[in-house]
């Protein structure tokens, strides 16, 4: 894909981010790979523990060392490795032209500090602006994201907002330096669902203002298929299918995102379901076996799965319309026995 | 608020068929009226300067074996109601009949003793366990409250329960930060099963799990319904959950119960302003179909339940809202059999 690569935002190849605990090396993200291109709006998706939050901070380099190490791949950021850049560079970068949204806003916020001073902080510190016209920007930002009565609520502090108006205030931060890239780490998490959709509305709102990239970290499988454009499925590390949202929903190939999907109760069923279970636990990560690491909670599995890991591959069924939408499955198992449950029946 | 909210599953959905069907004449909860005031003070006298209206006349009933959803959002009063039905908070004012027996005057050994009936299976699975406890401690510590069992019985019964919820017997020495979050829950499911109750709060039981995992659990809950023909009160506030659980599901909005019916009711037909944006929010997890339908983004946050809007409740953030909304608090009414909703505008809409 060279001829594509001046729209790829954010390349990352082969990541490996390790932890080294008294239990061993926890590989919590083990050959990562994944593109971001331009104004786009990528999903990844995967349960608690499987290294999407680890992906993300990886990107920044805010892995805490020790016991953290990016132990091997490549971070390629609008053509420039940041796995190579100095720490001086990295500063230049983070929260500047990537910024990124963290998941509890009630502890990402300092409660001593007026919004407005918190979100002025990076505006004189990245833009130069002076203290009045930060002052101004501020309440513009708030605006911009849907807070009532900026101009007289800069001057509030965090616990005078509620979770979600104190998410759109992480969101107004992040968006301070114009970021040409936006990770938002389970944003809406612990948020009603109301909020949560107010929210991904915004984000989303901004994205085509801004024409900014947009990778979000989520569970939440709606959010997904409302709002995404390209879904990255995670499990133990790894991608294990990767695809645009209608592709991934409409046609999974992969028996974990089957899974996945099928075990999601849904709103529109015409009578109730009893969701489908995937058995087992998503497994320790310290203690990975040779194959792929989903098969000993796969109906699928064969001899080759436990034997050796699957790479992630173009889905070969629809030949090379499946190249071109990018649906990339790491799954031995042949794709076109592999269907969606229909949740509807 | 009436006092006919009373409920009638009413459900022929064949995948609920073999479940003994709750009927109006088998009412095991029975909640009248509830009011739950938190007095809010203030300065170093601590002055009482107003009441944060966490549950503000609140009726409906369960019926024995049935599961009624309860849902709304934060700060609804949705947990302060199931804790007032346990009794784990005093209730200002109302009454709620457990088994004919109106818990609300109910007091001391005799209120101990029907807590045996009854339990709660907490949200957070990482708070609610005794980090310096066994499972089997955790698990066993109801029976020996109650003076349920004793010796070889006590062990038995331990390793009876931890089967019961799908884990090894042979976890019983381990401690809470050996498990993962779904295994923690089901200890916790298992500390409430020990007393063999009939009624279950479930507050929150599976929102803080990951889909595959609340997949497992909520299965757990239901094979465990048919198996003792529990009673759950299902609090939640993901509508998908609660509807594929419960029977009869009720919307909570600032204190109040704004509309009741069964669950396949509520999804197809809808009545309450506030049940239909609140569904329409819930984003469905299949691109093709999530865009086909309408979607109300509701204004505004809930007003604060210490000084509630007058009229109806809901009338500041509904885009209905008409001068009746916002001068009379409008009362339950019967839209359909075992359909209530509370607002002017029924016919309207």
């Amino acid at each position: 894909m060279s001829e594509q690569n001046d729209h790829v935002v954010l390349d990352v190849k082969g990541l490996q981010t390790y932890f080294y605990t008294d239990d061993g090396v926890v590989k919590a993200v083990d050959g990562l790979s994944y593109q971001v291109r331009n104004g786009e709006f990528v999903g990844l998706v995967g349960e608690s523990g499987c290294g999407k939050s680890v992906s993300a901070m990886s990107v920044l380099r805010l892995i805490p060392y020790p016991p953290g190490v990016i132990a091997g791949g490549q971070i390629v950021f609008k053509g420039e490795d940041l796995l190579q850049a100095s720490e001086e560079r990295m500063r230049e970068i983070r929260g500047n032209r990537i910024a990124m949204v963290f998941q509890e806003p009630t502890t990402s916020l300092n409660p001593v500090l007026t919004v407005g001073r918190q979100i002025s902080e990076s505006l004189e510190l990245h833009r130069g602006l002076d203290k009045n016209e930060a002052r101004d920007e501020s309440a513009r930002l708030l605006d911009l994201v849907g807070i009532p009565d900026p101009s007289k609520r800069v001057t509030d502090y965090p616990y005078q907002f509620s979770g979600g108006m104190q998410q759109r205030i992480m969101i107004a931060m992040a968006l301070s330096c114009d970021p040409e890239l936006l990770i938002a780490d389970e944003p809406t998490t612990s948020l009603d669902v109301t909020v949560q959709a107010q929210l991904l509305e915004i984000i989303a709102k901004l994205r085509d203002e801004f024409q900014m990239a947009v990778v979000v970290i989520t569970h939440n499988l709606g959010l997904v298929a409302r709002y995404v454009d390209r879904v990255n499925v995670m499990y133990a590390g790894k991608l294990v299918e990767s695809g645009p949202t209608e592709t991934i929903f409409a046609e999974p190939k992969h028996p974990y995102t089957v899974g996945l999907l099928a075990s999601v109760p849904r709103l529109d069923s015409h009578h109730k379901v009893v969701p489908r279970v995937i058995p087992g636990l998503p497994p320790n990560l310290a203690h990975l076996s040779q194959g792929c690491s989903f098969a000993p909670r796969c109906a699928y599995a064969m001899d080759e799965c436990r034997a050796s890991a699957p790479q992630l591959e173009p889905v070969a069924t629809t030949g090379a319309a499946a190249e071109a939408s990018g649906h990339e499955r790491a799954c031995f198992y042949d794709a076109a026995k592999l269907e969606k449950v229909d949740m509807l029946d | 608020m009436s006092d006919e909210s009373t409920g009638t599953a009413v459900s022929d959905q064949p995948s609920d068929a073999p479940r003994q069907r709750a009927s109006v004449e088998d009412v095991l909860v029975d909640v009248k009226n509830l009011v739950k005031y938190f007095p809010v003070t203030a300065g170093v006298l601590r002055r009482k300067v107003g009441d944060v209206k966490a549950v503000d006349d609140v009726s409906f009933t369960i019926g024995r074996g049935e599961t009624l959803g309860l849902v709304g959002e934060s700060g609804c009063g949705k947990t302060t109601t199931g804790r007032c039905i346990l009794q784990l908070y005093d209730v200002t004012s109302g009454s709620v009949v457990f088994n004919d027996v109106d818990l609300v005057q109910t007091k001391g050994e005799q209120l101990r003793r029907m807590r045996r009936h009854m339990q709660l299976i907490f949200q957070d699975p990482f708070a609610s366990l005794d980090p310096r406890m066994t499972a089997g401690d955790i698990i066993g510590e109801p029976l020996l409250v109650h003076k349920i069992a004793k010796g070889n019985e006590y062990r038995e019964r331990v390793a009876e329960l931890l089967s019961m919820v799908e884990l090894d017997p042979a976890v019983a020495s381990r401690y809470p930060h050996e498990f993962s979050g779904g295994q923690r829950q089901r200890l916790g499911i298992a500390r409430a099963l020990a007393v063999n109750p009939d009624f279950i709060v479930c507050d929150e039981a599976v929102s803080a799990l990951d889909v595959s995992i609340q997949a497992q659990i909520i299965t757990l809950l239901m094979r465990l319904r048919e198996e003792f023909n529990l009673t759950y009160l299902f609090i939640a506030h993901d509508l998908a959950v609660v509807r594929n659980i419960s029977d009869r599901v009720a919307v909570m909005y600032l204190g109040k119960i704004v509309e009741i019916t069964t669950s396949d009711q509520l999804y197809a037909n809808p009545r309450h302003p506030y049940t239909i944006s609140l569904l329409s929010a819930v984003p469905i997890p299949d691109p093709v179909v999530d865009r086909t339908r309408e979607r109300i983004v509701l204004e505004g946050d809930v007003p604060s339940p210490m000084n509630p809007p007058g009229g109806c409740p809901f009338h500041t953030r509904c885009p209905q809202a008409t001068d009746i909304c916002r001068t009379q608090v409008p009362e339950m009414k019967k839209v359909d059999e075992g359909h209530m909703a509370s607002c002017h505008l029924l016919d309207a809409i």
